[in-house]
């Protein structure tokens, strides 16, 4: 207690003030330090780098490349059917997996959001295709499609949904189905924790009393679950959306772009074109135009958002 | 013992400013109660003392040494939270011991440390428990014990006893006077309770928006309240106010109330002829009389009888008054009474500045 | 949910939907893990004879204990599971500081960082194969584990800060003043009183990192050449490329890579859940 009170006059403490504010204004920055070092030497400056690329030409195993090439690339975009179509398939690929994920998602959550035996249980299991590495439900569902060792098609034959029990896989007016199902089945957990979590979040006394004030469950869906889940929704929609879009791995794996390009998506051309065709510069150049579109489509979203907020 | 020195301290977040040039002198070994309205910045003040929130501008000192960038661990400063801040991962025990533990004390030393406190706080029964296994009380309680096992420079109390029943609440305002005068420490005690803060403390601070209003002993807030602010908020029943116009009459002044009453004035230099005054009067200092020369007629209101006293309400014009008394008046609500005051008793205020005029009693 | 009081029909009814529609999640889920299973444990012989039957006349552990003994799976396991946990344990770390940096302190530059963060979370990360890759040579870090340890830490640093994050705002921020009153340092009150509180929230953390660097395929794909230090999904792909693929071996593989990444979810998800709610809680 006095030996607080001595070191006040100590003239080493005066110091020892100085450096200790010092500490305490910078305190915030080295806890984040690490973190903001990594991102910026590993992916800001790749970024910025990979966005040089899209002038020049890079080709790797042509030792002439290198050289400045302005918008060419960007002109060749522009004129390429097969980004085209890997747009309109990135499309579909997104809205249709996007749509199915989160209903089921929704629903899941919705579900699993009541307390009842095996829950634990039940809530790990359905969760466990989060788990299962994206390659390997490619491989996985790529089996499941196929006739010879599944029964999968024998079934949706027998429902009626396909005509013949072949293997969708390999039917270009279908092909795109398979990655959009197994993706509806990797992403479904992610929305049923995100929202899970968001509908545990909201407290009981709110439904107490909305019950009390004569609400049905149908109303207090409406009136309180839905407002509470509105921003969780909003952000995890977007973000998922660009992800989604983003994620090639499980095309990749399924059926790497065909048949017949049926199911490249805008992602998947970039891994193409960077590593079968070896060109960078003009993968890193569609990558740029996905990013802007991205961009745009982030921003806009954010912008409605705020829009409508501003309306209620 | 430690003597805190707080000079023009002020605290904003970005532009809201939240305290504004806080002047307070804390004796060594003083019982200081800050009193004051919800969010007027007490708990603020108390977290700049402790050293867990930055002093903007000014300067706080222990013992005439400046300690704003003294990290809160070396200010040898102990503090009962208002949200109790109870470790939920450590046993009631560990919770009380733990800075002493970090001290490294002798085991044998905080041992009986834990033992003296807990029996003082009645809390021998639940030392192995978890912070999540009591009840609300009971938490507040172990947040009392873990700041009052220590030896500290200063106390810092943040409304410690406002989860306690009232009997509890009795029984801990006792102890934490008892320990006070035990350890002799300096301490600052925030409380909404009117009771506490005029038993407990050797001098009261009360703020109002994050200015001081007044700074007295618990009888000198009571009896000469600084402003209308603290003549309003000290005192329960609160004070009553009468608003008038002073004129002179004599060699003195009365009041011309708003609803036509005359009111004899004590007298005040601070009073000058068609003056704007705010009269307050506080309820144990009215009566009901037979009519009289200085009564006002009045119509009963409300009764609320409490036991040891009677609360009446009563309206003269549309000014309402409480009555405090200590018989049980045999009058019926809607009745016509009589009102009569002490007149050495009555507090005065400029209307415009709402700031006391002084009287010589 | 608040409980409703109801008559009984009306609450067997409800309870045959909810478990009926519970069924039918548990059957979508599982089924093709199952698949995975039973091609695994089907012999050779009987893989195509008795490709759509349920389950196998015969049953055997040949392809597991083959994918063990005769192929390069142990290895591309060992190093999986070398680069997952580092990758884990470091991004953990760095995601921890940052978010209690994020949860604890206001400063300037925060939402610079934070709106940094979330841009990285946007963009094709195919883009940066390239860069990285011409990065990352003369560093001597291509076709090593350590290249793709660094690389996936990064990749995993954004969201595990959010998560991180979310669980330090779940923690009143009295309790560390509590601590700093009764003696610690900010950095002690972090360690002894905030850290054993975020454990959960750091086992989710650790666990979801693990998990999607386990599965990352295409950065291990391009980064990655020499045998050494293939990765098990890489492993698993140039299977499937080379002629005359053994299915009943590549489901076992298959299947082998699944454990781990599901134990650890297994054990994690009620936190992921719990974390986020924290985070949905606090205002
Ligand atoms: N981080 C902050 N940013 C902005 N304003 C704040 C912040 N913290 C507190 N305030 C404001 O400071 C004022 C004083 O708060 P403080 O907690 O000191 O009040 P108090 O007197 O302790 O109230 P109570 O009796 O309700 O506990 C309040 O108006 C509050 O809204
Ligand atoms: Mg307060």
């Amino acid at each position: 207690m006095t030996a607080a009170t001595d070191l006040g006059t100590h003239p080493a403490s005066r110091q020892g003030v100085t450096s200790r504010r010092f500490l305490s204004r910078f305190e915030p920055y080295f806890y984040a330090a690490p973190a903001i070092v990594l991102l910026v030497t590993v992916m800001m400056v790749p970024l910025v780098v990979g966005l040089t690329y899209t002038v020049r030409d890079i080709r790797i195993l042509n030792p002439f490349s290198g050289g400045y090439v302005g918008f060419a690339h960007f002109e060749a975009v522009w004129h390429d059917q097969n980004f085209h179509n890997a747009l309109y398939n990135t499309f579909w690929w997104t809205v249709s997996s996007l749509f199915f994920q989160f209903f089921l998602g929704l629903t899941l959550a919705l579900l699993l959001n009541r307390t009842f035996p095996g829950r634990r249980i039940i809530q790990s299991l359905v969760f466990l295709p989060w788990a299962v590495p994206a390659f390997l439900s490619g491989l996985n569902w790529a089996w499941m499609f196929n006739p010879v060792i599944s029964p999968l098609p024998q079934w949706l034959f027998a429902l009626g949904i396909l005509s013949e029990p072949t293997n969708i896989l390999s039917d270009p007016d279908l092909a795109m189905w398979g990655p959009i199902v197994a993706n509806i089945w990797f992403g479904i957990p992610f929305f049923a924790i995100t929202l899970l979590a968001a509908l545990q979040s909201i407290p009981g006394e709110i439904y107490e009393a909305a019950s009390i004030d004569g609400a049905s469950r149908k109303q207090q869906f409406v009136s309180i679950t839905l407002p509470f889940l509105a921003p969780t929704i909003a952000i995890t929609l977007m973000l998922r959306t660009i992800w989604i879009a983003n994620f090639a791995d499980l095309i990749i794996v399924m059926t790497n772009g065909g048949p017949a390009d049926s199911t490249q998506i805008v992602s998947s051309y970039i891994f193409t074109q960077a590593f079968r065709r070896l060109d960078f510069g003009y993968a890193s150049a569609i990558a740029a135009v996905l990013l802007v579109l991205l961009m745009a489509y982030a921003v806009s979203i954010i912008f409605i958002r705020r829009s409508l907020l501003r309306e209620t | 013992m430690a003597s805190i020195q707080i000079t023009e301290a002020t605290k904003s977040y970005g532009n809201t400013a939240v305290l504004h040039g806080i002047d307070l002198n804390i004796q060594d070994g003083e019982f200081i109660v800050l009193v004051g309205p919800s969010g007027c910045g007490k708990s603020t003040l108390l977290r700049m003392i402790a050293g867990l929130e930055e002093v903007t501008s000014g300067s706080i000192s222990i013992n005439e040494r400046i300690i704003n960038d003294l990290p809160p661990r070396d200010r040898d400063i102990a503090m009962v939270f208002q949200s109790y801040a109870l470790y939920p991962h450590m046993s009631v025990e560990e919770n009380i011991s733990y800075a002493m533990t970090l001290r490294k004390s002798p085991k044998e030393k905080i041992a009986s440390a834990v033992n003296g406190v807990s029996s003082i706080l009645g809390l021998n029964g639940l030392l192995e428990r978890r912070p999540k296994a009591l009840s609300g009380g009971q938490r507040q309680r172990v947040a009392m014990g873990r700041a009052i096992v220590r030896d500290p420079q200063a106390f810092l109390f943040d409304e410690p006893l406002s989860n306690l029943d009232a009997r509890l609440r009795e029984q801990m305002r006792s102890e934490i006077r008892k320990l006070h005068r035990k350890l002799n420490a300096t301490s600052i005690y925030v409380t909404h309770d009117q009771i506490e803060a005029m038993t407990m403390a050797d001098r009261i601070v009360a703020m109002h928006d994050g200015y001081i209003q007044q700074v007295g002993t618990p009888l000198e807030i009571y009896d000469k309240p600084a402003n209308v602010f603290v003549a309003s908020f000290i005192g329960s029943p609160a004070m009553n106010f009468i608003k008038g116009t002073a004129s002179a009459s004599g060699d003195g002044y009365h009041l011309q109330t708003d609803q036509g009453h005359q009111i004899i004035l004590p007298e005040s230099s601070g009073l000058k002829d068609r003056m704007d005054v705010i009269l307050g009067v506080r309820p144990e200092h009215l009566m009901i009389v037979e009519e009289g020369p200085a009564s006002l007629p009045a119509t009963v209101d409300l009764i609320e009888p409490m036991g040891l006293s009677t609360l009446v309400h009563v309206r003269v014009g549309q000014d309402s008054l409480k009555i405090f008394t200590l018989d049980r008046p045999d009058i019926a609500e809607g009745t016509q009474v009589h009102v009569s005051y002490i007149k050495e008793k009555l507090h005065m205020f400029d209307a415009r500045t709402e700031m006391r005029l002084e009287s010589p009693v | 949910m608040a409980y409703y009081a109801k008559s009984k029909g009306q609450r067997v009814v409800d309870w045959s939907v909810h478990y009926g529609l519970l069924a039918c999640y548990l059957f979508f889920a599982l089924f093709p893990l199952f698949w995975l299973f039973k091609v695994a444990v089907t012999p050779t012989k009987l893989l195509y004879s008795e490709g759509i039957r349920m389950w196998p006349s015969e049953m055997t552990w040949t392809n597991f204990t083959q994918v063990m003994t005769d192929t390069d799976f142990p290895q591309f396991f060992i190093n999986s599971a070398i680069v997952s946990g580092s990758t884990a344990f470091i991004s953990t770390l760095i995601a921890a500081a940052a978010g209690y940096s994020f949860s604890r302190f206001h400063y300037r530059g925060k939402a610079v960082i934070i709106v940094l963060m979330l841009i990285t979370q946007m963009f094709p990360l195919v883009m940066l194969i390239a860069p990285i890759f011409r990065i990352l040579t003369p560093l001597g870090l291509t076709d090593s584990l350590l290249g793709l340890v660094v690389v996936y830490t990064a990749f995993n640093v954004p969201f595990a800060t959010f998560l991180m994050q979310s669980f330090f705002d779940g923690i009143p921020k009295d309790l560390e003043e509590a601590a700093m009153i009764d003696g610690n340092t900010r950095f002690g009150a972090l360690v002894k009183i905030i850290f054993p509180l975020t454990l959960p929230g750091i086992a989710a953390t650790l666990g979801f990192v693990f998990t999607a660097a386990w599965s990352e395929l295409l950065f291990a794909l391009m980064l990655v050449s020499s045998p050494d230090a293939v990765t098990f999904p890489v492993g698993l792909l140039t299977f499937v490329s080379k002629f005359s693929v053994d299915f009943g071996q590549m489901m076992a593989a298959g299947f082998l890579a699944l454990i781990p990444a599901a134990i650890f979810f297994f054990l994690i998800q009620r936190y992921l859940v719990q974390g986020l709610t924290a985070g949905a809680v606090k205002g």
